[in-house]
């Protein structure tokens, strides 16, 4: 049990973020703002969506410039693992995000899917469509390749390609454009980022959120490269049986 | 003259209190808080945490037992 309290931090962690996250805690934890009101509350979930998909590519590249350097088979399992889930985080960062605009950017006298046309060109929207595009393409390539030694280096190679773009694609070209999103043209940096933007019992939550939803992540991945050495390994020694 | 200047200070905090109107006319949840309806929606919330993870510490030591065994 003593490995795994990084596990048990991250359950905490989460807990304490819904608990504290829907106002159990403090009165008034959450500035009254038109438009937003209690949806700001997503952001202890939506964004650390995205932080935590950040975060997870980041050591998804970190494991494929490793395999690069020792070609060990481990770094490459582990680089496609930190990926998968880094995919789903960013899926789910999509998935809510589809759900929150839908109740705060859209015009009010119209039907959501009437003023739909006019959000989806937000270009905060494309970039993080495009990036995950890119992801996906990574799935498709390493699993095409049968060579196991072929595989991990074309995927890894890949993989620093994917990771390149993902700064222009959700950190350059979306700040320089207007957009309804939070962090688009006329307001400075990330507002999630930037502590004077948020309040300050916000922060209380929000960074707790982002380390819990990231270690979740991690847990996942650790279950997925476990699961994956065990199947190399069945595959190992059926070979020398043979 | 000091009841006019008390009038303009009164007018002036009037103001002030238009101004923190805005702020406060933004409907928020607060039946829900106030009615404790809130902790409903906290314990479904956690309910379905907690399920999610059971089911991973539960996946965890299924994979700890099969490297133990097969190593």
């Amino acid at each position: 049990m003593n490995k795994s309290w990084w596990k048990i931090i991250s359950v905490l962690l989460l807990v304490y973020t819904i608990i504290a996250g829907f106002g159990l805690l403090w009165k008034n934890d959450v500035p009254r703002l038109p438009a937003l009101q209690e949806t700001i509350r997503n952001l202890y979930f939506h964004v650390c969506m995205w932080f935590g998909m950040m975060i997870l590519f980041t050591a998804s590249v970190f494991h494929a410039i490793k395999y690069l350097q020792n070609n060990n088979l481990r770094s490459d399992i582990s680089s496609r693992a930190f990926a998968g889930v880094g995919i789903l985080f960013g899926l789910l960062g999509y998935a809510t995000g589809a759900i929150w605009l839908s109740y705060t950017w859209v015009d009010p006298n119209q039907p959501a899917y009437e003023s739909f046309g006019a959000i989806a060109k937000d270009p905060k929207l494309i970039g993080a469509a495009i990036a995950l595009l890119i992801y996906f393409a990574y799935l498709v390539l390493r699993g095409s390749i049968q060579d196991i030694d072929k595989r991990a280096r074309i995927g890894a190679v890949y993989n620093i390609f994917a990771f390149a773009f993902l700064f222009p694609a959700i950190w350059i070209i979306p700040r320089l454009l207007p957009s309804l999103h939070p962090g688009g043209e006329g307001s400075e940096g990330n507002p999630a980022l930037n502590y004077k933007d948020m309040a300050p019992k916000m922060r209380f939550v929000f960074y707790p959120a982002i380390i819990g939803w990231t270690l979740l992540g991690v847990w996942i991945v650790s279950i997925k490269v476990r699961l994956e050495l065990y199947k190399e390994r069945i595959i190992l020694t059926q070979w020398i049986k043979k | 003259m000091d009841k006019k200047i008390g009038f303009i200070i009164l007018l002036l905090l009037v103001q002030l209190a238009a101004l923190a109107q805005p702020g406060g006319e933004v409907e928020m949840a607060d039946a829900m808080h106030a009615n404790g309806k809130i902790y409903v929606v906290v314990a479904v919330i956690l309910t379905i945490f907690a399920g999610i993870i059971i089911y991973l510490v539960r996946l965890d030591r299924k994979i700890s037992k099969l490297e133990k065994n097969n190593s």
